[in-house]
């Protein structure tokens, strides 16, 4: 546990990009190529920090050597480096297609700042061990989120990210009540404290369930669960391509993951079967609901934002599953589902978000009517947006076909069959929006014989699109290995 | 001196809940700025009110650091809430100069 070389990952995955966001801010000239170092290097701490956590199981790293109640604690299981390996290789692909989307020498300028710095939240919000980092990387989180998305300048981006602003904003002063709550019931902020003591003390039931209320209703604000997704559409559809990929795929995937471990880790004891029906029925809604505007929307990126929402939903459906199942071979399967849900999300959404900015720098709209003959120029972008919409949908052999295949089992297995209807029918509109902007790609223009067009750009959608259907999918068994090892600490 | 700090802890739940009130039903954007500070000052009132450990003992530190932290964040995001403002102010001055 303390050998540091092990643990010193913990730390870079934090401490690089913030170095980086200092640089590029510094050194605006080079800001290109130092934003991709520091890609780089944080991609690879991220993976040493993986590799790491497979060794040795959880890494836990209290910082100064502080007392626990009182010091910075970094943490990560299993579950937390599956998904800080997503967001840092996204995140590396998402770089690496920045370096040639933007080119007047303003907005290269404040995008790698900006960019470096959600990236280091993210990976803050993920390690953070205490609830109140949690809460300063939330903040870090969203205003870096709202500065990167009203980059475009334009109107409608700058009213969308100001919205999205003030209600992440909300959100997480909404979060930080829960805190206050929590710190007076249990005189601590470090989550596996403050887990063992509200088990201890069903007496305080009420305080907790007060805060979790006010902590997951922020959270759900900010993971836009429906009908909290108001914001998220506009918001995503008018930010540059590789924002709208950064936020589609990893920043509300965060909030989530918040939820998922307040709700695992910290509530478990007095999470009802009642509020898990809830907040699942609500993604229910937002199953159906997301899909159907996805199908009407008339722009690529809409559809894509809206395909957004749906897909947070079905991460909800998890929830009651997981209620009704003792722990066992059966929850862990659940759990890995879960979680292959959400990576394959993060990696597919990334690579329709830079396809379809591909599109729409080429065609100078992204209209999806208008399509045809732009869509059919460009073969690699074209593949990788039929790609990400087969993982979307969830074929075989995309991660979220296992996902969702584990998904009804258990919702047969534990009498929810109902939810067994809803996935059907997301499945099916998702089919529907998917092959609506497929069947404008094959028009009657010659087929070209190039197939990659502009390789800085189109591969890294193409990698992530290709990482979502056929790595998660074919070779997804490490990750019941990895969620093995880190659910010694936390759980049930 | 319990009294004051339930009266205290009270006032930031109050000002907490008038600040969620007041941005859920106004439209504009300084209304909504102003609403969300004083939801924030709310919590940070109830975070003072925790930090109170009798009279005989100093006050519990964590909580103001707490408090410390939580104006930073919300100067920093009141300060880009109000320059996108100013954008977006901007940008709608030039349509109707159009």
């Amino acid at each position: 546990m303390s050998d540091p070389l092990m643990t010193a990952p913990l730390v870079l995955c934090i401490a690089l990009p913030l170095l980086g966001a200092l640089l590029v801010t510094a050194l605006p000239r080079w800001s290109v190529s130092l934003g991709i170092v520091s890609a780089l290097a944080t991609a690879g701490a991220a993976v040493a920090l993986t590799a790491a956590v497979w060794q040795q199981g959880t890494l836990h790293l209290i910082l100064g050597g502080w007392d626990a109640t009182l010091a910075i604690a970094l943490h990560a299981d299993g579950l937390a480096a599956a998904l800080i390996l997503m967001v840092n290789l996204v995140g590396l692909g998402i770089s690496v297609y920045a370096t040639d989307y933007f080119h007047d020498r303003l907005r290269v300028g404040a995008f790698w700042p900006l960019w470096l710095l959600l990236w280091a939240a993210l990976n803050g919000l993920f390690l953070a061990g205490d609830l109140f980092n949690l809460y300063v990387m939330l903040e870090l989180l969203g205003i870096a989120a709202a500065a990167l998305g009203a980059l475009t300048g334009n109107r409608d981006a700058v009213a969308a990210n100001l919205r999205y602003l003030l209600v992440g904003l909300l959100g997480s002063i909404s979060y930080l009540l829960g805190v206050a709550l929590l710190y007076t019931a249990h005189g601590t902020l470090d989550l596996g404290l403050v887990a063992q003591r509200i088990a201890a003390a069903p007496e305080l039931f009420a305080v907790d369930a007060a805060a979790m209320t006010l902590m997951v209703a922020g959270l759900a604000l900010k993971a836009a669960l429906f009908p909290l997704h108001f914001w998220l559409p506009p918001a995503h559809a008018n930010a540059p391509a590789p924002v709208s990929a950064a936020l589609s795929a990893l920043v509300v995937k965060a909030a989530f993951y918040l939820i998922l471990r307040l709700w695992l880790d910290l509530f478990w004891p007095i999470t009802g079967m009642a509020a898990a029906m809830l907040l699942a029925s609500l993604g229910a809604v937002a199953i159906v609901w997301g899909s159907w505007r996805a199908l009407r929307a008339e722009r690529l990126k809409l559809l894509a934002a809206y395909s957004t929402v749906a897909q947070i939903g079905y991460l909800f459906l998890f929830l009651p599953l997981l209620t009704a199942t003792p722990p066992g071979p059966a929850r862990d399967d659940l759990l890995a589902a879960l979680l292959l849900m959400a990576l394959t999300h993060g990696f597919a959404k990334a690579g329709f978000f830079l396809a379809a900015g591909l599109v729409q720098t080429h065609a100078g709209h992204d209209r999806i009517d208008d399509l045809g003959g732009t869509a059919q120029r460009l073969p690699a972008t074209t593949f990788a947006i039929a790609m990400a919409g087969s993982a979307l949908i969830g074929l075989p052999p995309s991660g979220s076909f296992i996902g969702k295949w584990l998904l009804m089992q258990s919702a047969i297995a534990t009498g929810q069959w109902w939810w067994v209807v809803v996935v059907t029918t997301g499945s099916l509109l998702a089919s529907a929006y998917v092959f609506r902007v497929l069947s404008r790609a094959f028009g009657l223009e010659p087929t070209p014989v190039r197939f990659v067009t502009d390789a800085r750009a189109e591969v890294p959608a193409l990698t992530l699109a290709l990482v979502s259907v056929a790595v998660l999918g074919l070779a997804s068994g490490p990750l019941w290995r990895l969620l093995e090892l880190g659910s010694a600490g936390g759980g049930a | 001196m319990l009294t004051a700090q339930f009266l205290y802890g009270g006032a930031g739940l109050a000002l907490f809940v008038l600040g969620l009130w007041s941005f859920l039903v106004h439209e504009p954007l300084l209304r909504k700025i102003i609403a969300l500070n004083i939801t924030g000052a709310g919590v940070f009132h109830v975070l003072i009110a925790i930090a109170y450990r009798g009279d005989a003992a100093p006050p519990d530190p964590v909580p103001h650091a707490l408090v410390l932290t939580g104006i930073v964040v919300a100067v920093s995001a009141t300060a880009l809430a109000l320059m996108l403002g100013a954008r977006l102010q901007d940008a709608e001055d030039e349509d109707r100069s159009r």
